[in-house]
């Protein structure tokens, strides 16, 4: 580790470039939009039907991802060391959204795998995609809290006469808890923000499989204010579980 | 015969090949960093199966039942109280099999036995290394266990708490009879615990014993070098340090 320096050196001049990239349009969306802009853009035709459907569907797909998402990361940190199946669960992260949303077509569309199945531009397809996308982060994040828990922790909570389940739910989950809230802030995050595989899997339908990321590009084709004030709340939504992220821990009083 | 143990384990890259049997409750393991004391310790409690032997305590095989079958009461080097319950809820975890309404009141006695019982509230994160240990100790007795397994139980403690949970450790070994197995690395406490001592070197039981027998006919190199300060006649005051309620000196130590 580098010893602390005060001193300018040429990496803080590239890491302030870095920064300002990074902040610049954030800022810039906040500058460019006015409160009136705001109010007038969120009372558009496609931003409440947009809102909630992204609220209905990321909170699906999140149930989905804690629900098959925990007991995966709970086998996988029992093991000593990540293998191949840490490898593949984090295939989406590498994979383009646009391809994951033609490898979902060829897996539930038409001429699919699983062909006829009906599920292409339906609600479902676009809370399928948002798993598919959201997943990795949350089996990640969770595998790494449960391989953090004590071993003798486990071990003693079995001495004490639970059993693999009573362990489980009353000390592993507990004690994991701040780092699989981590993980799930982050899928939420992640399913959110889904574009490219909800647009070619579920398509752009008003009120049926247009999500927030969907009217905001539909936005911009027609009135880019509209598409401002959409952005500047899915922003804040953002920011708003980056702060949770950072502040549950405290919050639970425990850190990470 | 109370312990009866043949173990036979490969933990990492440790090769745990021991058999061990006494008549004498309370047994006090030492050996160099890597021996597999705590190793011996988890496989008891049932972290694992063995790939080979038998666990016998007072005459009971704990090998084929699962750890939560084996009443074993565990306390490991750091504690481990679990970080999202008070210390009360960490002593009532173990009472499950008691009335809801009968645990707080026996969670409270327990940690009342160690001094504890005005910690009952506090979460682990607010106790030191000495009240973690005490509490930690009335959780492990709070089911009755048939044995207790105590890995270190002084390490984290500084000089005063140490002295105190040591003399509380060893009232408490001889009142009430219960098979035991300590981890330790101090001089003082092999010389204050009542117990046989078992030095337990890359696996394997090298030298067991009365703590004297050890000091004047050492086995190996690592039994000398830790009776090494009471050579030269000095076994008799050590003892005598270690029965009062002050310290031997700081040069016991290790």
């Amino acid at each position: 580790m580098p010893a602390p320096d005060r001193r300018l050196q040429p990496a803080d001049v590239l890491g302030v470039a870095l920064l300002v990239v990074l902040l610049l349009p954030v800022v810039a969306l906040l500058a460019t939009t006015s409160a009136a802009e705001l109010r007038a853009g969120l009372a558009h035709p496609l931003a409440a039907p947009a809102l909630a459907l992204s609220a209905r569907t990321t909170a699906a797909s999140l149930a989905v991802v804690l629900v098959l998402g925990t007991p995966l990361a709970w086998r996988l940190a029992a093991r000593p060391a990540p293998g191949l199946v840490e490898i593949l669960v984090s295939l989406p992260v590498v994979i383009p959204p646009a391809v994951l949303g033609v490898a979902l077509l060829a897996t539930f569309g038409q001429q699919g795998l699983l062909g006829g199945s009906g599920l292409p531009f339906t609600e479902a397809a676009v809370i399928v995609a948002q798993v598919v996308v959201a997943a990795p982060f949350y089996v990640q994040g969770a595998a790494a809290a449960f391989r953090k828990v004590d071993a003798d922790l486990l071990l003693v909570a079995r001495t004490l006469g639970a059993g693999r389940a009573r362990t489980f739910f009353g000390v592993a989950l507990p004690a994991a808890l701040p780092g699989l809230l981590a993980g799930a802030a982050l899928a939420w995050a992640r399913a959110l923000g889904e574009f490219g595989a909800t647009l070619l899997f579920a398509g752009n339908l008003s009120g049926r499989t247009q999500t927030m990321p969907l009217a905001i590009y539909t936005a911009l084709e027609a009135d880019v204010g509209v598409a401002r004030a959409l952005s500047l709340l899915l922003a804040g939504a953002a920011v708003g579980v980056l702060v949770l992220v950072w502040s549950l821990p405290r919050l639970i009083g425990r850190s990470p | 015969m109370i312990w009866d143990l043949q173990v036979k384990a490969r933990v990492g890259p440790l090769d745990l090949d021991l058999r061990l049997q006494s008549d004498v409750p309370v047994l006090l393991v030492i050996g160099p960093n890597g021996a597999g004391k705590t190793s011996l310790l988890r496989l008891i409690a049932g972290v694992r199966p063995l790939d080979a032997g038998h666990l016998r305590v007072a005459g009971r095989d704990l090998a084929p039942a699962p750890p939560e079958a084996r009443r074993i009461g565990y306390v490991p080097q750091n504690a481990s109280l679990f970080p999202h319950l008070t210390a009360l809820g960490n002593v009532a975890f173990g009472l499950h099999a008691l009335p809801r309404t009968a645990r707080a009141a026996r969670a409270l006695a327990l940690l009342a036995a160690v001094d504890a019982a005005h910690l009952a509230d506090r979460l682990p994160r607010a106790l030191s290394g000495g009240e973690q240990q005490r509490v930690a100790l009335a959780r492990a007795l709070g089911p009755e266990p048939a044995a207790l397994l105590l890995d270190e139980p002084l390490a984290a403690l500084d000089v005063t708490g140490r002295r105190a949970l040591r003399q509380h450790l060893a009232d408490r070994l001889a009142r009430d009879g219960r098979p035991a197995l300590i981890v330790t690395h101090d001089l003082r406490d092999i010389l204050a615990l009542p117990g046989e001592v078992v030095v337990i070197e890359a696996g394997r039981v090298v030298q067991r014993g009365p703590a004297a027998a050890l000091a004047t006919a050492p086995a190996s190199a690592f039994v000398e070098e830790l009776f090494s300060p009471l050579r030269a006649g000095a076994i008799a005051s050590a003892e005598r340090d270690a029965a009062r309620p002050t310290d031997p000196p700081e040069v016991l130590s290790f």
